[in-house]
């Protein structure tokens, strides 16, 4: 088949029309925010003293971190997904979370005494922890590594990646309104293992499943 | 490749995504002529054939033509494209190319005439169903319209397009999975 021949078929199919790549992220980001929402009411559900808690600046402080990852990670992912897009920004924004946790961790490791570190590094919930965030952030995964498929990503296995740290700033989010240990010590260690397992999860189903 | 060229290219494309198939005619042509151009500079060791990366870059512009930003310039993004195609073609024949993103190599893409040789695109094309094999060759090699490969077929242009984007977008699946 000669180009010349390919391309009237190419545009014999003009017509076809496709939902907008950023259209549909934000629907994914809904049906993805449905099925987190649904995993965690039905298992685990939020702490009972939920409004008590919010008074408390360790308590909203998760979330500020949650939510800015997920941002973060929603900016660059969008821009992943599109041949040729600047990234250059977006990736320096994934700092943001992380220093925010490190910035609380420092401030957490003056105001508490340190005979208290360690109590409040394992906390009560770890395991949980490590176990739910995953399971709250899987089904969302699958989502945003189908969007990768519905995009065009040049580099799968790094925006793989970025889908794992979505779903995993996604699914945090919800654990954190479960959780009872709220210290920046917890947070920092247990949340990024959950996350990071989340992440890799990610790379390989972008370097196996983001083929086009 | 000039600021003009990017505005009338980005031109064309949007009237093509509204549904206007002369715009697109036009832009598939102009822009596979610098396909041709950047993909040949490119490959200077051989081992690949440059049309089939022209080929398979139009048909991932083609299914992926809604991931492009209408307001964004449509160069970088076919390039962007070329660059991931080409790669790819590298890697299925077991070798790895470096393609540097300098913009200065894709300024001096001048457009190219095609030469002809057997094609990845036909194992492609044989490889399909044959209700979809017949639709998308009627229409490519034949130079059949919509409404005369229904009539020669029998079926309905409905039926013609819906084999003919299924036939498409399954040859671009198989490219990618190669």
């Amino acid at each position: 088949m000669r180009t010349e021949d390919l391309i009237k078929a190419l545009d014999a199919d003009a017509q076809d029309k496709a939902m907008p790549l950023g259209k549909a992220w934000w629907l994914a980001v809904g049906v993805a925010v449905v099925i987190a929402g649904a995993v965690f009411f039905a298992t685990i559900g939020p702490r009972p003293d939920i409004m008590p808690a919010m008074h408390t600046m360790r308590f909203m402080s998760k979330f500020v971190f949650t939510l800015v990852l997920a941002a973060s990670a929603f900016a660059l992912i969008r821009a992943l997904s599109v041949p040729g897009a600047s990234t250059r920004r977006r990736m320096a924004w994934m700092l943001a979370a992380p220093l925010l946790v490190a910035l609380a961790v420092i401030l957490e490791l003056f105001v508490v005494p340190e005979a208290d570190w360690g109590k409040r590094l394992i906390g009560s919930n770890m395991m949980i922890c490590m176990s739910f965030i995953p399971l709250i952030g899987i089904g969302p995964l699958a989502v945003f590594l189908g969007m990768l498929r519905y995009g065009a990503p040049t580099r799968p296995v790094l925006a793989g990646a970025v889908a794992g740290l979505l779903a995993g700033g996604l699914a945090a989010t919800f654990y954190a309104a479960h959780c009872f240990d709220d210290s920046p010590l917890f947070v920092a260690t247990w949340y990024t293992i959950a996350i990071a397992f989340l992440t890799l999860l990610g790379a390989i189903g972008g370097r196996l499943f983001v083929r086009w | 490749m000039t600021g003009k060229d990017e505005a009338e290219l980005s031109g064309l494309f949007r009237a093509a995504i509204a549904g206007d198939e002369r715009a697109y005619a036009d832009f598939l042509h102009r822009i596979a002529a610098l396909i041709r151009g950047f993909v040949r500079r490119k490959i200077v060791q051989g081992g690949v054939d440059p049309e089939d990366v022209v080929q398979e870059t139009l048909l991932a512009i083609h299914v992926k033509r809604h991931t492009w930003r209408e307001d964004a310039p449509v160069l970088p993004w076919v390039y962007a494209i070329a660059r991931f195609k080409l790669i790819d073609a590298f890697r299925r024949r077991g070798r790895r190319i470096e393609v540097e993103i300098d913009e200065i190599a894709e300024t001096f893409a001048e457009p190219e005439a095609e030469t002809v040789s057997d094609r990845d695109i036909n194992r492609a094309l044989d490889g399909l169903p044959p209700a979809q094999r017949s639709v998308v060759s009627s229409i490519s090699v034949d130079g059949h319209s919509i409404g005369e490969t229904a009539v020669k077929l029998g079926i309905s242009e409905t039926a013609v397009r819906v084999s003919l984007h299924r036939g498409l977008a399954a040859i671009a699946k198989r490219f990618g999975r190669q």
